[in-house]
């Protein structure tokens, strides 16, 4: 299962935090332990490649210690450095794509798309028909073909937990465009798996 | 009356549980009504539910220490 943040009892951040603002090195490290998985995690959501998350997280918590003396106290430690994973991926992704044509901006978001297409039950439990590398290929290939804002926006309510607010704080965009592209993000993703895990035999197209 | 496509639009709040009692009992009723929709509300719940149960991102353990090395530079420099 994936470990989410507060779910350990007994953590005090802001303890920590306030440790690590005044030089205490293992204070930060435990900051690290504590949040290397799941940046690490968002930083291959929307980079999709794993070099890059590892720059990403590297970038994130060495700006994060850089800056420990800005960090207000007004918002929880995790998401401003969550805020600060996503720049850096977002940065990332920017550089890669020196293609100017390539927008991080979403095209497809003219509301006139399809969201539904493939209405199949899923056979009672898809994810034992297949290998734990077999799932994980095809989670990842189905996250692959998003475009980025829309796997963050995924990564982040749904993977990470975040509200719809703390999302829309973090990829500086407004709560109606956070609720847009998860349900774009949702259905697409249900989309692609559907392709994978349908009942056998079961076979209808045409909604709406 | 709720239609298809009132429905798709409040999918989202009624996966996340932030939809007024009332208004949940009008999905739910078009839900026991079109099984299209139904479906796409169960398939779209286990998408969900797949993606949290099964982390395909695990932190190598490398990636780990070599953020920690990475960190020990930056604060020996100060």
């Amino acid at each position: 299962m994936i470990q989410r943040i507060g779910q350990t009892d007994g953590f005090d951040e802001a303890a920590l935090v306030a440790q690590a603002q005044t030089g205490g090195e293992e204070a930060f490290t435990e900051l690290v332990n504590r949040y290397e998985a799941n940046i690490y995690r968002l930083a291959r959501h929307i980079t999709q490649n794993p070099e890059d998350a590892e720059d990403v997280l590297q970038e994130t918590f060495l700006k994060a210690y850089e800056h420990l003396g800005d960090f207000q106290g007004n918002s929880k430690f995790y998401t401003w450095i969550v805020r600060i994973a996503v720049n850096q991926a977002l940065m990332k992704l920017r550089k890669r794509k020196t293609d100017a044509s390539v927008s991080l901006d979403d095209p497809y978001d003219t509301g006139e798309e399809s969201l539904v297409r493939e209405i199949a039950v899923w056979e009672p439990n898809p994810e034992q028909t297949y290998s734990q590398e077999e799932i994980r290929a095809i989670l990842e290939k189905a996250v692959d073909s998003l475009p980025p804002t829309f796997r963050a926006v995924f990564a982040l309510r749904d993977i990470e937990e975040l509200s719809t607010e703390e999302t829309a704080a973090a990829l500086n965009l407004s709560i109606p465009a956070v609720k847009s592209r998860l349900l774009r993000a949702r259905l697409r993703l249900r989309e692609k798996l559907t392709r994978y895990f349908k009942r056998k035999g079961d076979d209808f197209f045409g909604y709406m | 009356m709720v239609t298809c496509k009132d429905f798709l639009s409040e999918l989202n709040e009624y996966l996340d549980g932030s939809v007024e009692a009332e208004a949940r009992q009008e999905l739910e009723r078009h839900l026991s009504e079109c099984p299209n929709c139904w479906v796409v509300c169960d398939t779209t719940k286990k998408t969900i539910q797949i993606y949290r149960g099964v982390d395909p991102y695990q932190i190598p353990t490398g990636v780990h220490d070599r953020l920690i090395a990475a960190l020990h530079r930056r604060t020996r420099a100060v």
